[in-house]
């Protein structure tokens, strides 16, 4: 098997030079960008609201622990069943206990990137179980046996012509490719599942600490669906989720929403406070909530990282990245991919064999421009290429680096750099494409820059 | 005043005539020039790439030998950045953190400095070209300079600027471009491509790395684009 740095450099290869991903991505991050920029500009005040965001996400996560002993209290007071998990393994564990404790057969899903980052439905799927994903891009990318490309658009890199494909051949449809049409057939499938299933699974946008609240914003009402027809509900959520007040969506799901897709709100808005109440007529007998550390508080100990975990996971991170729209989300082999995905995933999944990610970045600061609540991006991914070379110098580089500093700190040996460069170019020519040739990552793809006839430092002597 | 000038090394050996127009610029408007000629780099391919020791190596000197400089001005939105913004991280909790707070302090990318220092935007130049303005990504995000090179551009007369449709990164990104070429050339496609979208015979840009880059991402593709540093089109007369 080859390493994850091998893999996103022969996976970026093929995409970053693949002209028709190229323009799929582009053309709808464009859009996007254009409808978000107009919804951010119908805030009254933008910058204040994503002040007030980043103020309130700091307030939380540095007095987690009150917060998560607030929601866990208010969750168990109304009948809630609150279970911590450590790590992946223990939230699986959980989880499988509770589909075998119900004799389930059926689950039905509703978008969480926890999930993924678990690997949830495989080991359902080996247990036994029938996993069914109702968001539709979740839908689609499920039935084509990939991982989501993106952490709010699933499927965005395929073409309705893929997805009529795919319906057609996996859902026995004969569907066109108008997108209403697709989405007729998924929704006929999607309904008698929502029936069959014995457990409603969900992951959650926000969870109130103040009532004990699970909010999930979704636009396609499969969230709702989710939770309304099973006897049995679990929602997977990473503890980072809460927030301190119920008043405190008036300002992030406008936020969310607005990085996240463009609109102002999404389509559907719900706050679940737990099962049916003895006074109540409808609602599942049961509501689990397992609450994911998953090395979250090794984040949290890092005071310089710490903010990391306001994320709000909107995508916004992603599709401004030059780097994720050339490479795609799949090349990063991540649950989490962009320049968030890069940041956390070190922290979650080991340094050494993901700071690769953190090296893939022209450090262009698109990203912490974007960020809706703040978060210092581009300046945690070179502290991340800090730590993994303080922890494990790579000899060559090091050296390169000692050398490189030798020589710019005497001014007489690196007066020679020009006079000696002007010598390697003109033998240049010889290695020039060959497997000696120490510029090819340049000059591949690049024309060589040739050493000015007089460098400043020439022409400045000249003057003197 | 006395200004101090700082090269970067790619503009001292790939681009020299960057500073030639700064030297001749500011000459012109009636300031000093003086130049520390053993100053080579300003240490941020080591910091970047997360060498923050052997960065420092080269960064003392630079400290030491600015210390008494009036003001400082960097031929490159990146040096910029990194003596303004990433020295401070670089030193802070240490010996020096003063004086690379004193450093950053007084130290200018070179359009800023005109306009905002200054408060020069006419300088008589004439470039009499349809050119667009790519702004270095440093230069624009942690410096936010993104009206200065615009005010600049405005008064030179018969130039006409049109702006690209996305304010996006070249993909130069420093030793970015040679370990992960694949993206950062398909980058650099992105971009001239939307240069090439506003018809415009030049990209201009206040960073000469990124010019570097695109120029021989351009010619490798047989494309007409032409780069040229401001400094370059304010002193064309």
């Amino acid at each position: 098997m080859s390493s994850p740095v091998k893999q996103f450099k022969a996976q970026a290869e093929i995409v970053a030079r693949d002209l028709r991903h190229r323009e799929i991505i582009q053309t709808a991050l464009e859009k996007y960008g254009a409808v978000r920029d107009q919804t951010r500009g119908t805030f009254q005040d933008y910058a204040a609201a994503r002040d007030a965001a980043a103020g309130i996400k700091w307030e939380t996560i540095n007095h987690l622990d009150q917060y998560l002993e607030q929601l866990v209290a208010k969750l168990e007071t109304r009948g809630t069943k609150v279970h911590w998990a450590d790590n992946g393994a223990q939230a699986r564990e959980i989880i499988l206990g509770i589909v075998r404790e119900k004799k389930a057969r059926s689950i039905i899903k509703s978008k969480a990137m926890t999930s993924e980052e678990i690997h949830l439905n495989d080991a359902l799927e080996r247990g036994g179980f029938e996993v069914v994903e109702s968001d539709l891009g979740e839908f689609i990318v499920q039935l084509k046996k990939e991982t989501p490309y993106h952490i709010v658009f699933p499927a965005m890199h395929l073409t309705r012509g893929e997805i009529k494909e795919l319906f057609n051949c996996e859902l026995a449809a004969n569907a066109s490719d108008n997108p209403e049409e697709l989405t007729m057939v998924a929704r006929r499938v999607l309904r008698q599942k929502y029936i069959a299933a014995d457990i409603g699974f969900t992951g959650a946008n926000f969870a109130i600490a103040e009532t004990g609240m699970i909010s999930i914003t979704e636009n396609e009402g499969n969230a709702r669906l989710t939770a309304a027809l099973p006897r049995t509900m679990i929602t997977l959520l990473g503890i980072e989720k809460v927030l301190p007040r119920l008043e405190d969506l008036a300002l992030f799901l406008p936020m969310l929403a607005a990085s996240g897709t463009g609109q102002l709100l999404t389509c559907y808005n719900t706050m679940y406070g737990g099962p049916r109440q003895p006074s109540e007529c409808d609602g599942p007998e049961e509501w689990h909530v397992v609450l994911l550390d998953n090395r979250r508080t090794e984040i949290l100990a890092d005071a310089e990282q710490r903010d990391s975990l306001h994320c709000i996971r909107c995508g916004a991170c992603l599709n401004v990245c030059p780097i994720f729209r050339n490479v795609g989300g799949h090349t990063y082999g991540t649950t989490y991919s962009g320049p968030i995905g890069s940041i956390i995933t070190p922290h979650l999944r080991g340094l050494q064999d993901w700071k690769h990610l953190s090296f893939s970045s022209s450090l262009c600061g698109a990203c912490t421009e974007t960020c809706p609540v703040k978060i210092d991006l581009a300046h945690h991914l070179l502290q991340n290429r800090r730590n993994a070379s303080a922890q494990k110098p790579s000899f060559t580089w090091k050296l390169g680096f000692k050398l490189f500093a030798f020589i710019v700190n005497r001014p007489a040996l690196y007066r020679l750099v020009a006079p000696l460069g002007r010598i390697a170019q003109t033998l240049y020519p010889l290695v020039k494409g060959t497997r000696f040739d120490p510029a090819y990552a340049w000059t591949k793809t690049r024309q060589t820059p040739q050493i000015a006839r007089q460098t400043f430092r020439e022409f400045w002597r000249n003057r003197k | 005043m006395t200004v101090t000038l700082f090269i970067p090394c790619f503009v001292d050996l790939l681009s020299p005539r960057v500073g030639i127009s700064i030297v001749q610029i500011l000459e012109r408007l009636g300031h000093q020039i003086e130049y520390p000629e053993e100053l080579a780099c300003c240490g941020q391919p080591a910091f970047n790439s997360g060498y923050w020791n052997e960065a420092r190596a080269v960064v003392l000197p630079v400290l030491r030998r600015l210390k008494n400089s009036e003001v400082v001005v960097v031929a490159s939105g990146s040096c910029g950045a990194m003596l303004k913004v990433f020295y401070p991280q670089l030193f802070a909790g240490t010996e020096h953190e003063a004086a690379a707070k004193n450093l950053a302090a007084k130290c200018w990318e070179f359009s800023d400095f005109l306009v905002t220092k200054l408060g020069v935007t006419g300088l008589d130049a004439w470039f009499p070209h349809k050119v667009t303005f790519h702004d270095g990504c440093h230069g624009l995000r942690e410096l936010n300079i993104k009206k200065p090179p615009r005010a600049l551009l405005a008064k030179v007369r018969d130039l006409e600027l049109v702006e690209m449709k996305e304010e996006v990164c070249c993909g130069f990104g420093g030793t970015f471009a040679v370990q992960f070429p694949m993206i950062s050339t398909a980058m650099g496609e992105v971009k001239c491509a939307q240069a090439a979208e506003t018809g415009a015979e030049y990209i201009v840009s206040n960073d000469s790395s990124c010019l570097v880059h695109l120029q021989g991402v351009a010619d490798k593709r047989g494309r007409k684009l032409k780069t040229i540093h401001l400094a370059e089109v304010l002193n064309s007369r």
